[in-house]
């Protein structure tokens, strides 16, 4: 077998999402509009396909080392691919329901997979780049789809100039990296790093740090997040708290833990304070919304702080947890968007709080849903978020960040204030004017409640295969 | 006079935080932001030149061209986002961008 080859098998994932999504874009663009369900059903089946081919292709690394298929990419990969099918669902409802039933949709959700899991697989800068620019570009359009709606176009023109100076942020510390280190591969700049850590090092690595930082909206980087949450669509909202946090998560695991490993001392610093002011926005600035999506974000500034505490320990453990708290996340997220997708009064989707008033009359199955997933969000065990958080502090605890932890208990004290005024206005509220609840979109209403159901109580069942699969993802990633 | 790395570097280093201050000073136009922006990517366009000469791999170079690409792409989504935001809005001030705040 040639080297090309080999290099093509090992990026099969990738390849097939591509071409995929360009053979998808062409019989969109000469069919039309009427095919919009049939492209976004090509479109789940083929992310269906690239998580198989990820999670049975061979392992190793390509393309002189910028492509990496290793157990943590495959884990990351599976993840994105499956969140991203789970929002072309939900979203091929939403779109066919509001007039705006595009074929771009799902094929630009499957590009910007595409760019997600060359984040989760680079082993260079260059790929780096390329993977964060790939599924940027792709946001950034999904963030303004209904593009008749001005909330919309205006959070993806603030997506876009904060994503845009983050990606200059992220490439200005990656050309100073490159150039202390003298070479684009993170295993090249791990071993330069180990011979003589200089300040330049650290520098490029700080500015590195703030651009990824924006990707996953951690504060004090957190300034699009409320806005892009409120305004562009619920389901784009719903990929967005999801798969690119996950890639970019990965993408962090990998740079700070694998090419930085010996410099954790450093950045260690700079990611436990990033954490510690994410535990402040977020717990602190969510007390104040009305607006349920709005709060949402504020959730995942703060849910981040918690997902970057653990990368922060740079134990192998804390890797583990780290991806298992994102992923026990992404389902209770979904979940959330779901239920907000499924419900809408006089033929008007809910947006503030006070429209859930009544619920428990006219969908109690939905509030208990929503209770559930309330519930998880806050951290009461045994449900879902407990679980996440509970992996999470123990391996910061190990390494020694306990005060850290500390902080992040009482930021979900405050965090469930919110959470319990969503749980009190739903069940003890009464509607104040005459309102009817419209039928529920069946795929919306189905993944609101499967995903509850998996918080609370299937999440048992799954942690015990869960944790095998993390443990596995993690293994090898980690300082001492 | 020899140019050394230093000089690239620092003429890199200027027009970077030219960048960034034209994108958090200006609160006018988004126009003068993309601009901001495509001179943020030039400027490390130049640090990566100028390390790859220095250093003698060409992988610097290399990542110039695809900044360069992503660049071109970049600034088209953002001018057709930039579009959609005049049509419904008839303005492209940021000052009116502010229909959500909290």
């Amino acid at each position: 077998m040639t080297d090309l080859s080999s290099a093509l098998q090992l990026a099969a994932p990738e390849l097939t999402l591509a071409v995929g999504g360009l053979v998808l874009l062409m019989l969109g663009a000469f069919t039309g509009e009427k095919s919009t369900r049939l492209i976004s059903g090509l479109s789940i089946l083929l992310l269906a396909a690239a998580s198989v081919l990820a999670a049975v292709g061979p392992l190793g690394t390509a393309f002189n080392g910028a492509y990496v298929a290793d157990p943590l990419a495959v884990y990351g990969k599976v993840a994105i691919f499956l969140s991203a099918a789970v929002a072309i669902v939900l979203g091929d409802g939403w779109i066919h329901r509001n007039g705006i039933a595009k074929f771009e949709y799902p094929v630009l959700i499957v590009l910007a997979s595409v760019g997600m899991s060359m984040m989760a697989s680079s082993g260079d800068l260059i790929s780096l780049y390329i993977g964060i620019e790939m599924h940027s570009l792709a946001l950034y359009v999904l963030a303004a789809y209904h593009r008749d709606n001005l909330k919309a176009s205006e959070a993806g023109l603030k997506y876009f100039v904060l994503g845009a100076l983050s990606s200059g942020l992220l490439l200005y510390g990656a050309s100073l990296i490159y150039g202390f280190a003298g070479s684009m591969r993170f295993v090249d700049i791990a071993a330069f790093a180990t011979a003589n850590p200089g300040p330049g090092l650290i520098f490029g690595l700080v500015f590195l740090i703030c651009g990824l930082a924006f990707k996953v909206s951690a504060a004090p980087f957190h300034m699009w997040t409320p806005d892009v949450y409120e305004g562009a669509p619920t389901p784009v909202v719903a990929l967005f708290a999801t798969a690119p946090k996950i890639a970019a998560m990965v993408l962090i695991i990998r740079v700070l833990v694998e090419g930085f490993g010996v410099a954790h001392g450093q950045w260690a610093q700079v990611i436990i304070l990033i954490s510690l002011i994410s535990f402040a926005v977020g717990s602190f600035g969510g007390l104040m919304q009305k607006d349920i999506q709005r709060l949402l974000a504020y959730s995942s500034i703060i849910n981040i702080g918690y997902a970057l505490l653990g990368v922060a320990a740079g134990t192998e453990a804390g890797v583990q947890a780290t991806l298992m708290f994102m992923t026990l996340y992404a389902i209770d997220q979904f979940g959330f968007f779901a239920v907000l997708l499924s419900l809408s009064r006089n033929g008007r989707p809910i947006r503030k709080i006070s429209d859930l008033a009544g619920l428990k009359k006219d969908r109690p199955l939905l509030a208990v849903a929503l209770t559930i997933l309330s519930l998880s969000a806050v951290g009461i065990p045994p449900m879902s978020g407990f679980w996440g958080k509970f992996f999470v502090f123990g391996a910061a605890a190990d390494a020694g960040y306990w005060m850290a932890g500390a902080a992040g208990l009482v930021a979900s004290v405050v965090a469930g204030f919110y959470y319990l005024r969503i749980i009190k206005v739903m069940w003890f509220d009464a509607a104040e004017t005459e309102v009817v609840t419209d039928k529920s979109p069946l795929e919306a209403k189905w993944i609101a409640l499967v995903a509850a159901a998996f918080c609370f109580p299937l999440v048992i069942v799954a942690l015990t295969w869960l944790e095998p699969l993390t443990r596995a993802a993690a293994s090898g990633v980690g300082v001492g | 006079m020899d140019i050394s790395l230093q000089h690239y570097l620092a003429v890199a280093a200027m027009l970077f935080t030219i960048g960034v201050f034209g994108i958090f000073v200006n609160r006018k136009n988004v126009i003068i932001i993309l601009m901001s922006v495509e001179l943020i990517l030039l400027a490390v366009n130049i640090n990566f030149v100028a390390f790859s000469t220095y250093l003698n791999d060409v992988s610097g170079q290399l990542m110039a061209m695809f900044v360069l690409t992503v660049a071109a792409a970049e600034a088209a989504v953002g001018l057709a986002i930039l579009v959609t935001f005049f049509r419904n809005r008839g303005d492209i001030a940021v000052d009116d961008a502010s229909v959500m705040k909290g």
